[in-house]
């Protein structure tokens, strides 16, 4: 009986919304259906309108774009992170904490932060290149459709960082160092140590790390909406913002819940992998 | 090699590995050096050229502009985070403690449910929130926004606060039922007592993600009725694209928690976020 409220909660808030989004998704619901509330089924209308249409392959390099970019960067600079902070130092651990400020902040405060970087002219970039005569006129990084995909990776894995070498740094530690003391015994070197022992310990971890960090990407929202809105022209529309243009700018709640209910359909393939990874990590 | 050859060696290597770190913390600090220091500028010095990397004569006149303008938006966040932290420790404490300590035939498949639901994006939430708080007269209400953010805290609560009460001595429990205890009284005497830290740190968590929540504040106002300091920011930034001091002084309010949480749960952090994954 103590679970009975847990379970009446997650029926409610999350089986019964994700029902509710599949139900929508094959609905008529547009504004006119909206408002008069006379959505009729159409089977999956929604779906073949949505790919279909001429802004999909856009959004979906945008999110390969995104995502990769992000994972990558943010992994490989967080686990070089981690093994550094392995070593004990004067501060290392207020250095540490201080590390994970940015992940720490609120979506919205991240984003604007980082508008204001890359801000034309009261940005700190664009001012430091101008004082040193790098440039003569103010470089638009968020309305130009080149930078500004670039721009917005760039503010995703200034959070990853912090996340994904906290997650590692914690494996590393974990590590017995009897190991690395066995290793030199037997004369391996630090490339042959990271190669024989480092790597598959910290397998279950690094699995973790990845799956958490495909879901969190894949869900970024905040941030972009900040940055750029999805814009220039749909230059950083991604999956979750276009689903969020396509119901509360085009009213397309229909559109938007078969964008919404593919999404879910990626990251549910991606959650098994991650239970996967999580019961590893239990046994360990 | 002799003893003090080896320690003047490690004494550099140390030495070397702080300016290291150093230099990695000013590298990730940067944006919000530049943040502080935008926020204590005039409009004008925000975007003079050549750039001033101190602010040139700091003004706290930002700050007080915000805590003006936006300080109803600042309550409105405050009442909503505290509002869903407790609604999602209703919710959660009990299901940790019956997930620790019991075995039902449901066990296994709620906690695997509790990890799923960290990987549904937020926004299809947003959306089908959205329409049936349209229908039950819950847009642009507190208690709307207060149920929409506990999503994101109950499930991550419950799986830190099993994580903590499993490695509770199970005898203390067995003791109190011999004694005679009921069920929710040795809930509320015996586990609840010792289970307190995880349960200040999922609380803190709780805080935080509700505090910072945009998405649900964005979807789920209609009227401008209830506007939480992270909407507020959004619509002052639509309107005021360059009034970056005020803009900048908003945030550093907004972030206000985040400083806070830092500094209290430096060293519980790890555990956590391990057991359950964070952030979404």
């Amino acid at each position: 009986m103590f679970l009975l409220p847990a379970i009446i909660y997650i029926l409610a808030l999350f089986v019964y919304p994700i029902a509710y989004n599949i139900l929508l998704s094959v609905r008529q619901s547009s504004v006119i259906g909206l408002l008069q509330n006379t959505a009729s089924f159409v089977g999956l209308t929604n779906y073949r309108v949505a790919v279909t249409n001429p802004a999909l392959p856009g959004v979906i390099a945008h999110t390969a774009i995104f995502m990769a970019g992000s994972l990558v960067v943010q992994f490989g600079v967080g686990f070089l992170m981690a093994m550094f902070f392995t070593q004990r130092f004067p501060l290392s651990g207020l250095l540490r904490s201080l590390i994970l400020i940015p992940w720490l902040l609120p979506g919205v405060v991240t984003g604007l932060i980082l508008r204001l970087m890359f801000d034309p002219n009261s940005g700190m970039i664009n001012q430091v290149l101008s004082d040193v005569g790098m440039i003569h006129r103010p470089i638009e990084w968020l309305t130009d459709t080149h930078l500004a995909l670039p721009v917005v990776v760039l503010a995703n894995i200034w959070i990853g960082i912090p996340f994904n070498m906290l997650l590692l740094h914690g494996g590393l530690q974990d590590i017995p160092k009897e190991l690395y003391e066995a290793a030199r015994v037997d004369g391996a070197g630090r490339l042959r140590t990271f190669r024989s022992i480092t790597v598959p310990v910290m397998r279950p971890v690094i699995a973790v790390v990845l799956v958490l960090g495909f879901i969190y990407t894949l869900k970024a929202f905040d941030i972009v909406i900040i940055l750029t809105g999805g814009g220039p022209i749909n230059a950083t529309q991604l999956l979750s913002t276009w689903t969020y243009t396509l119901s509360f700018t085009n009213l397309d709640f229909g559109q938007g819940a078969a964008v919404g209910t593919l999404m879910m359909l990626i990251s549910l393939i991606c959650a098994l992998g991650y239970v996967r990874s999580y019961r590893g990590e239990l046994r360990r | 090699m002799s003893a003090p050859r080896t320690s003047r060696r490690a004494g550099a290597i140390s030495g070397l590995n702080l300016v290291a770190g150093l230099v990695m913390v000013a590298a990730m600090l940067l944006p919000i050096y530049w943040a502080v220091v935008t926020s204590l500028k005039t409009l004008q010095q925000s975007y003079a050229i050549p750039s001033s990397l101190v602010p040139p004569t700091p003004t706290l006149s930002a700050y007080s502009e915000v805590l003006h303008t936006q300080g109803g938006a600042l309550l409105t966040s405050l009442i909503i985070a505290v509002g869903s932290t407790l609604l999602s420790l209703l919710i959660a404490v009990p299901a940790a403690h019956a997930l620790a300590n019991f075995r039902f035939r449901v066990t296994g498949l709620v906690t695997l449910v509790l990890l799923v639901t960290q990987t549904i994006p937020g926004i299809v939430l947003g959306i089908s929130f959205f329409k049936i708080f349209a229908e039950i007269h819950l847009l642009n209400s507190y208690l709307g926004l207060i149920i929409a953010d506990s999503t994101y805290c109950v499930p991550f609560d419950i799986l830190v606060i099993r994580a903590f009460m499993m490695g509770l001595p199970h005898e203390l429990l067995e003791a109190a039922y011999v004694d005679g205890a009921t069920l929710l009284g040795s809930l509320v005497r015996i586990v609840l007592p010792l289970s307190r830290p995880a349960i200040l740190a999922a609380a803190l968590f709780s805080f935080l993600f509700s505090w910072g929540d945009f998405l649900f504040a964005l979807t789920l106002n209609t009227s401008g009725n209830v506007i939480p300091m992270s909407l507020s920011i959004y619509q002052y930034l639509g309107e005021y694209t360059s009034q970056w001091p005020e803009l900048m002084a908003a945030a550093i309010f907004a972030a206000i928690p985040s400083a806070i949480l830092l500094v209290l749960v430096q060293r519980g952090i790890r555990g956590g976020i391990a057991t359950a994954g964070l952030k979404g």
